[in-house]
This record gives C-alpha cells, sequence and structure tokens, in this order.
C-alpha cells in the first residue's frame, strides 16, 4: 500500500525547481517518479527541472504531451520523461517501451494512473496540489523502497530551510 | 549535374509518413509529387501519437509511400539523382524507418544519400514555395515547436528565441480538453472564438514584459483552467457564450504573444540589413487565421513581406524534405550508410537552451 510519508509547500515555482534538483540528485538508474496532479499542477515544471540540473550542457526540455515522450542522456544515466495522458489502454505502456524503461532508466511519469497493474511498488509518488497561482504542496509517498533513507537530507534541509 | 535533376525525399519523424518527388530544372524547383499518409486514423484509438505504434506503422507505409510517390511523379526509381530522408529530430522509431528506407534505395540504386533535419525542411520551405533570398526571418509554430529563426543559408541558422515550456498547438489542444472540445485543438478553438468576447477574461501574456523572444504558454493554459473553475463555482456550468468567450480571450492571448516576439524578433532580424527583407510562418498554427492576421499587421507595420507557404507544404511533409536535401546537396554535404537518426537535433547549437526553471515568473 501506499502511503503518505510527508508533504512540503512550496511557494513559488523556483522553489519548486530547487526541490526537483535536490530530489535529481538522490536519483539512480531504475527510479521511476509518479508525477500526479491536475493540468497546471506543475508537473511538467517540476520534471524539467529536475532533468535541466542533472544535464552537464542546459538543452531545451518540451513537453512530452505531444510526443508521449522524451528521452535525455544526463551525467546521472538516460531520464524518460513522459507524458501519458493520451493513452487509453496499459498495453500502449509497453508499446511506448517503458516497461523496460523503468527498469533502465529514470522515469519521470506524468499521469500514471494509465500505468495501472503495471505501476512499480518502488515507485516514487509525487502528488501536487494547488495552493495559490504560484504555490504548490507536494506529497511524497511510496509503498516499498529505500526512499525512507534517502529523501532523509530532504526532511533534514526542509527542517533546516 | 544535369539541368534537370530529381530528388527523392521521405519523412517518418512524427505521426505522418511522407514521400515526394522534387524535379529541379535551371535552378528552380517545383513539387511532382507529395504522398503524407497520415496515421490519424490508426492514432484516434490511442488519442495520440504512440511513438512505438507510429514506428510500425511508418514502417508498414514507406515503401508504399514511396512507390506512390513515383507513380505520381510518373518517374521510375532509376530517375532519381539523389535521396534525401528526415534524420531527425523526432520519434527515434519512425525517423530509423525513414532512414533504413532512403539507404536501402541508395544502395540499390548507388545514388546519393542526403540526410535532412526536419526542422531545416519546414525552415527552408518558403524558398521552395515563394523562392525568399536569405537572409528571411522565420517563426515555426506547431504542435511541437514554437521558434524564431533568422534563415542564413540552407545549414545557418539563428535562434532568435521560442518556447520556454508548451509549444501554442499544445496550449490549443490543452484548452479545448479543459473545455470540452474536440481534438485537435486548433481548429475547434478557434470556432468557437468566432463567437467570443476576447476582452471578457483578460489572459496573461508570460514574458511579454521581458526582453528577448522567448515565450511561454504553459500559464495560459492554467489561466484558462482557474478562469473556467470560477465560472462553473458561480453558476454551476458553463453556457455557450462562456466558453466562446474563453476561447477567444485564449486565443487573442496567443495571438499577442507571438505577435509581440515576432516584432522583436523583427527588430533584430531587421539589424542584420537583409537585401529584401522577409518573414515567414509555417506550421500547424499558422492556419489560425487570428494568429495569421495578426503576424501580417506586423510584417506590414515594418515593412516587411510577409509569406505563409499553403497548409499542405506547411504541416509536415516529404517535399520540403526532398528540398532541403537539393540545397545540402548543392553545397556538397551528402551522408553514406553511417548516417544516424537522431531524436533530437537543434538548428542552433550556438544559441543557449531555454532553461525554463532559471527564468524566474515564467510561469506567473
Amino acid at each position: 500500500m501506499v502511503r503518505p510519508c510527508f508533504q512540503i509547500d512550496l511557494p513559488s515555482p523556483r522553489k519548486t525547481a530547487e526541490l526537483a534538483a535536490m530530489i535529481g540528485g538522490l536519483l539512480r538508474p531504475g527510479d521511476v517518479l509518479l508525477l500526479e496532479g491536475e493540468i497546471g499542477a506543475g508537473k511538467t515544471h517540476f520534471a524539467r527541472s529536475l532533468i535541466q540540473s542533472q544535464m552537464d550542457t542546459p538543452e531545451d526540455v518540451p513537453s512530452p504531451t505531444f510526443t508521449l515522450v522524451q528521452t535525455y542522456d544526463t551525467g546521472t544515466g538516460e531520464i524518460w520523461h513522459s507524458d501519458l495522458y493520451r493513452l487509453t489502454d496499459v498495453s500502449e505502456v509497453m508499446e511506448l517501451g517503458l516497461d523496460e524503461a523503468m527498469e533502465r532508466a529514470i522515469c519521470l511519469i506524468e499521469w500514471p494512473d494509465r500505468l495501472g497493474p503495471d505501476t512499480p511498488d518502488t515507485a516514487l509518488h509525487l502528488r501536487f496540489d494547488t495552493l495559490s497561482d504560484s504555490a504548490r504542496r507536494i506529497t511524497l509517498s511510496w509503498a516499498q523502497g529505500d526512499w525512507d533513507d534517502r529523501l532523509a537530507s530532504l526532511k533534514t534541509e526542509r527542517a533546516h530551510g | 549535374m544535369a539541368s534537370v535533376t530529381h530528388i527523392l525525399g521521405i519523412e517518418s519523424s512524427c505521426d505522418d509518413t511522407a514521400a515526394a518527388v522534387l524535379r529541379i530544372h535551371d535552378g528552380r524547383a517545383s513539387v511532382l509529387s507529395s504522398v503524407v499518409e497520415g496515421q490519424s486514423g490508426l492514432h484516434a484509438a490511442f488519442g495520440g501519437v504512440v511513438p512505438e505504434i507510429a514506428a510500425r506503422a511508418h514502417a508498414e507505409k514507406i515503401d508504399l509511400c514511396v512507390e506512390e510517390a513515383l507513380a505520381q511523379a510518373d518517374l521510375p526509381l532509376s530517375q532519381i539523382d539523389a535521396i534525401a530522408v528526415t534524420a531527425g529530430p523526432g520519434l527515434i522509431g519512425g525517423v530509423l524507418s525513414g532512414v533504413m528506407c532512403a539507404k536501402g534505395l541508395a544502395a540499390a540504386t548507388g545514388k546519393p544519400l542526403i540526410g535532412v533535419n526536419h526542422l531545416a525542411g519546414h525552415a527552408l520551405t518558403p524558398r521552395l514555395t515563394d523562392g525568399l533570398a536569405y537572409p528571411y526571418l522565420m517563426l515555426l509554430v506547431s504542435g511541437g515547436h514554437c521558434q524564431l529563426l533568422i534563415v542564413q543559408s540552407h545549414d545557418r541558422f539563428t535562434r532568435l528565441g521560442g518556447t520556454i515550456d508548451d509549444a501554442p498547438g499544445e496550449a490549443f489542444d490543452k484548452t479545448a480538453r479543459l473545455l470540452g472540445l474536440p481534438q485537435p485543438g486548433g481548429p475547434s478553438v478557434e470556432a468557437e472564438a468566432k463567437a467570443g468576447d476576447p476582452k471578457r477574461f483578460t489572459f496573461p501574456r508570460p514574458l511579454m514584459d521581458r526582453p528577448g523572444c522567448d515565450m511561454s504558454f504553459s500559464g495560459l493554459k492554467t489561466a484558462v483552467l482557474r478562469a473556467r473553475d470560477q465560472i462553473v463555482a458561480e453558476k454551476a456550468g458553463l453556457t455557450t457564450q462562456d466558453r466562446a468567450d474563453l476561447c477567444a480571450g485564449f486565443q487573442a492571448a496567443v495571438t499577442d504573444v507571438l505577435r509581440g516576439k515576432t516584432a522583436r524578433a523583427l527588430e533584430q532580424y531587421l539589424a542584420v540589413n537583409p537585401e529584401a527583407p522577409a518573414i515567414a510562418v509555417a506550421g500547424g498554427v499558422a492556419a489560425n487565421r487570428s494568429i495569421r492576421a495578426g503576424l501580417e499587421t506586423i510584417a506590414s507595420d515594418y515593412g516587411v513581406a510577409f509569406t505563409a507557404p499553403p497548409l499542405r507544404l506547411c504541416t509536415d511533409n516529404a517535399a520540403m524534405i526532398a528540398y532541403a536535401g537539393w540545397e545540402r546537396w548543392q553545397a556538397a554535404q551528402v551522408d553514406d550508410m553511417t548516417l544516424a537518426a537522431r531524436p533530437r537535433w537543434p538548428l542552433d547549437n550556438r544559441a543557449p537552451a531555454l532553461v525554463g526553471s532559471g527564468k524566474k515568473g515564467a510561469k506567473s
């Protein structure tokens, strides 16, 4: 079962970008981040910030809505950024090659409810809620995996910050 | 090179599979055939472009497209002098299908193989259709792209700016989605906006107050969402008029941003003293009448010629690939069997990346 772990309130897109970069620094191939929230909640902004934080040479990170998947080579390994909004069936996840990518790359997945039973147990869930025009609340949760240890620094940072 | 040259073009980087034959006669290009097999029927069931599915469909259709393009041009393969193919950027599976097909044809015929950047194909189209002279200003605006470029030669592009998040075509799609209008959102939002009051809702014009030509459309869709929710909260639903007004307000904001940023780009472009100043717009969004009228007004304000290639050459097609391939061939830029498919391939490598997170307030 996925249990909520902790929440972070981010007053501005800039703070969201900083959190994304911090989380980006904790990732390794095989990690799956599921970005949940309504249109305009800041999912793509978070993903873009995370990907760019891991690049040696900054590159454009276009929205994946049109192409469904964008891939990037970074110092941390390959990152897949996908938007599943347009998918209608679980089998299409395989068509995208996402099932295989989830094992060897870092995957940032928007609209992950389309994954259904293919949702990895070790995925980190990030729920984005809109507090105001610029402020967002992010709720992190997971079912399995060592996220507790890996996110410890984040919690400390937050307590001090 | 003989005075008559025929180029075969192949394009498969997104959801259309296309092949075309171009004739060059004494330096003048004409399109003998341009076959575009949309995968929209296939994708309708999936609601979008699914890369691996697209790859399979491209692979199945590409030979047939080439055959059809040759038949319509009334030419045998042996009369083709060079083979140009999109080598990126795009969905890798689709691009690979095209590149493999082109390599096979090049190997079988012994004719030169020329890899073309899909975006260069779009950017050079005004030369194919209107014979524009370098340098000209180009606004490329579609579902997946939005950039302002000075086109200096067939392989030299100066990127003045572009979207730091969503492309306008995507913003139209998402607005349609938010308002329960059919996809693709471009035509349905435009149709709805006709009956609307563009002044009722004042949507943001992101980055307009900042220098430079960068644009942001992501916050606009969020603003439409807010306005919609506010109306729904007030009267428990949207009237037809509310929806038309939202569409009109949204379209006015997109038009304003494109017009304002294009005006800035024109100033930068005119500073290089082009002999025959011209601006061209390409991409599916160029079909929007409000946006097009806005751009025409700006061009005429600056005394610059305005051109928009016909829609069939403005959206994805292979004639533009054949044409761009011809220009590369003229410059002796030919590829060999090591030609690789590239998922990402920016036109201007010198321009800094559009780092969204580094630009404070891009979303506000």
